[in-house]
């Protein structure tokens, strides 16, 4: 058996795991892991920042359905994932992170660099591990990358004391893994299947309520038989926007806080509501005892913690959600569920989502967002940051299949975007990848530019500039008197900044322009930015303020 | 509503440090929890007092199964238990005090474990309840201090029934 260093069992494990890309940041504590790096066949990213870094590899999983991989130094290298991991964390993103560590003689000195960072990632990953002897390392791997991957996917942090990785050991990858703690359900329950497919065969305004699970999961298939068999309206969580073809006359879209007003008041009206990978979060839900108020609600989920946390569940089915819905559809009956149908159709001829303009040359963002869905003819992979822009791009863009809407949903991390979807193209190469940003989001991270300029990712940056912190100006428009505290945010030239960067760069503010703009950029070769100056002032409507119900939307 | 959870835990280090931390963030409430190892050296158990409703106890039970070094939790039925909590009290006592409080002690089936000028120390285990009891007696005398330990159970065997 050869021997090998730890470093170079990383780089061995990481092959036997089917990793082809690492993001990371080199450090003291990691330095052996990056000489074994310097003549690998990995493809190693280096960013500007590890928040940047981790973030590139949760937008690389979510956009390839694989594992994200990123590695960190210790002490400022692991605390700067953080929020990259949180963010994994709440969207339910497989990573393994690997941070170094101090020396496992120093540990709890207070040595340079040191940081607790599986005391820090505790909370906010599926699971960590800390390694202070090379004969843990393999097994310790392949067990990070089995609990990354199963179950509810989630971020893994593996952290390395120095010393183990310049140890020398034997390299032998475990075929199995022993975790006998961790033993996810697939399958569902054969009675509550009965009962669940019982209750949608007598309904008769059943609608299905769609989340980032059935993507992890891969349902996309069973979930449009199920539609096509028995009818059923489809809405989508923020998270599973693309899931079910927008263009299709059952697809109601986004529902929530800013959905379309079709799937808010169609879940007013259901009598049974499936609830497919979705988790019943306070955006999605409003006001809960009004939710779906007049339904019982089927929940298929793979976390049995999920069910009843927020709501009271009639058919519980726990299990993989592409699996389930398998074993659901030969009970499910043939239906043409025709006055439901109508009033779906109804409810979307008389409540669709609009916006006005005045005919002038103002750019409106969410004309921007339709011009890039027939520019690209709806085909691009959507990466947002978060806020106003994030919103609009989900509203106004009509998405047709998994992955190609990526967005920070559950922690609405500021500063994932550019990151993300640097990420998003390594995953999909052949994708044209359009990144949508707000002025302050993009400012969060924007160094990674400089990635992008250095690998030459060809993404497509559209900033929507309103020179506000637009959400919190529009809470602040709406519920205090227009006290804009602090929302007002100045920017830099992002033209200049751009170009500094070596980037193509253009600013657009007149409507006549943007489509040329837009064009330009969009056949640029590399990386583009493209500067698009909107009202100040505009608002994301339909709203439904917090704490509201459903049925006491605002607007649109 | 009080539950109390024999949980076996895989023992790792900071196992301790995940289940607490998992109470505090999802803000169940632990009235008291003790680890001691087992039969078997790799495995811990704790034994887990947490109030709460129903609904309480089921996200508490879940969230704990999620964790990947928790084995197995079980409720364990009040009726059909062996629970014991230790409990050292110091009590300030006079010369003169000093037989009364023995025998209190001794119906309690405690022990006198030290003794100083102006204060004895007694250790006694059983019940919530029992401990509840002594402490309210001697409370007459003046507490110095004490410290309990919380509850340890195991589920009686099958023919005890």
């Amino acid at each position: 058996m050869p021997k090998l260093n730890g470093g170079e069992i990383i780089i061995e494990s990481l092959k036997k795991e089917n990793v082809e890309v690492v993001f990371g940041y080199p450090g003291g504590a990691v330095i052996n892991l990056y000489d074994a790096l310097y003549n690998s066949d990995l493809k190693h990213y280096l960013g500007r920042h590890e928040q940047g870094v981790v973030h590139a590899a949760d937008g690389y999983a979510r956009s390839s359905g694989k594992v994200g991989v990123c590695i960190a130094t210790s002490g400022p290298g692991g605390t700067n994932l953080v929020t990259g991991l949180a963010n994994a964390q709440m969207d339910s993103v497989p990573l393994v992170a690997f941070t170094g560590q101090v020396s496992s003689s120093l540990i709890g000195k207070d040595a340079f660099q040191e940081a607790d960072i599986t005391g820090i990632s505790l909370p906010i990953t599926k699971h960590n591990f800390l390694v202070t002897d090379i004969k843990d390392l393999a097994r310790t791997i392949k067990e990070a990358f089995y609990i990354a991957r199963t179950g509810r996917p989630g971020p893994v942090l593996i952290d390395l004391a120095k010393d183990v990785t310049q140890a020398v050991t034997e390299f032998k990858y475990p075929d199995r893994v022993n975790l006998p703690g961790y033993r996810p359900t697939f399958e569902g329950h054969k009675l509550q299947i009965n009962k669940a497919a019982k209750a949608i065969n007598n309904a008769s305004r059943p609608l299905l309520y769609v989340g980032g699970g059935a993507v992890i999961s891969g349902a996309e298939k069973e979930l449009r038989e199920m539609v096509d068999k028995a009818k059923i309206p489809v809405t989508t969580t923020l998270m599973a926007l693309g899931i079910y073809p927008e263009d299709q006359p059952l697809a109601l879209e986004m529902l929530g806080m800013h959905g379309t007003q079709y799937a808010n008041k169609a879940t007013l009206e259901t009598d049974i509501l499936i609830a497919v990978g979705a988790r019943f979060d306070d955006r999605v839900t409003g006001k809960l005892d009004e939710f779906a108020a007049q339904a019982d609600i089927i929940q298929i989920d793979i976390d049995p913690a999920e069910i009843g946390k927020n709501i009271d569940v009639e058919i519980p089915i726990v299990g993989d959600v592409k699996t389930v819905l398998r074993e659901l559809l030969p009970h499910i009956e043939a239906k043409k569920n025709g006055v439901w149908q109508q009033r779906i159709k109804e409810l979307k001829e008389n409540y669709p989502l609009k916006y006005e303009d005045d005919g002038s040359e103002t750019i409106k963002p969410q004309y921007i967002m339709e011009e890039i869905d027939k520019y690209t003819n709806g085909d691009a992979t959507i990466v947002t940051e978060v806020g106003q822009h994030q919103m609009w791009a989900a509203q106004f863009h009509k998405y047709k299949k998994p992955r190609q809407f990526i967005t920070s949903g559950g922690l609405g991390t500021m500063g994932y975007g550019l990151p993300a979807a640097i990420g998003a193209q390594i995953g999909q190469p052949k994708e044209k990848v359009v990144l949508i940003a707000g002025d302050g989001s993009i400012q969060m991270n924007i160094q990674e530019l400089g990635t992008a300029q250095t690998y030459n990712i060809p993404i497509k940056v559209i900033i929507f500039n309103n020179k506000y912190l637009g959400m919190v100006r529009q809470w602040q428009e709406i519920f205090f008197e227009k006290r804009y505290s602090s929302t007002k945010i100045p920017a830099p030239n992002f033209v200049k900044m751009g170009e500094a960067y070596g980037i193509w760069s253009k600013s657009v503010d007149k409507k006549s322009e943007l489509d040329s703009a837009l064009k330009e950029a969009m056949e640029h070769q590399g990386p583009a930015i493209l500067d698009v100056h909107i009202p100040e002032e505009e608002n994301v409507y339909p709203m439904v303020p917090a704490g509201a119900g459903l049925k006491d939307m605002i607007g649109g | 509503m009080t539950h109390i959870l024999s949980v076996s835990v895989l023992n790792k280090p900071g196992v301790l440090t995940r289940i607490a931390g998992l109470f505090s963030r999802r803000n169940f409430n632990i009235e008291s929890l003790n680890v001691g190892k087992t039969e078997n050296p790799e495995i811990s158990r704790m034994t887990i007092v947490v109030q709460g409703d129903e609904k309480v106890l089921e996200q508490v039970t879940k969230q704990l199964h999620k964790l990947i070094n928790v084995l197995k939790i079980t409720e364990l039925d009040k009726n059909s238990i062996v629970e014991r909590d230790l409990i050292l009290i110091r009590v300030k006592c006079t010369r003169k005090q000093r037989s009364e409080i023995i025998q209190i002690a001794d119906t309690f089936r405690a022990q006198i474990v030290d003794v100083a000028p102006d204060s004895l120390m007694i250790e006694a285990t059983g019940t919530e309840d029992k401990l509840e009891a002594l402490t309210e007696l001697l409370r007459d005398f003046g507490i110095a201090e004490f410290v309990r330990t919380g509850i340890v159970a195991l589920s009686r065997g099958q023919a005890a029934k």
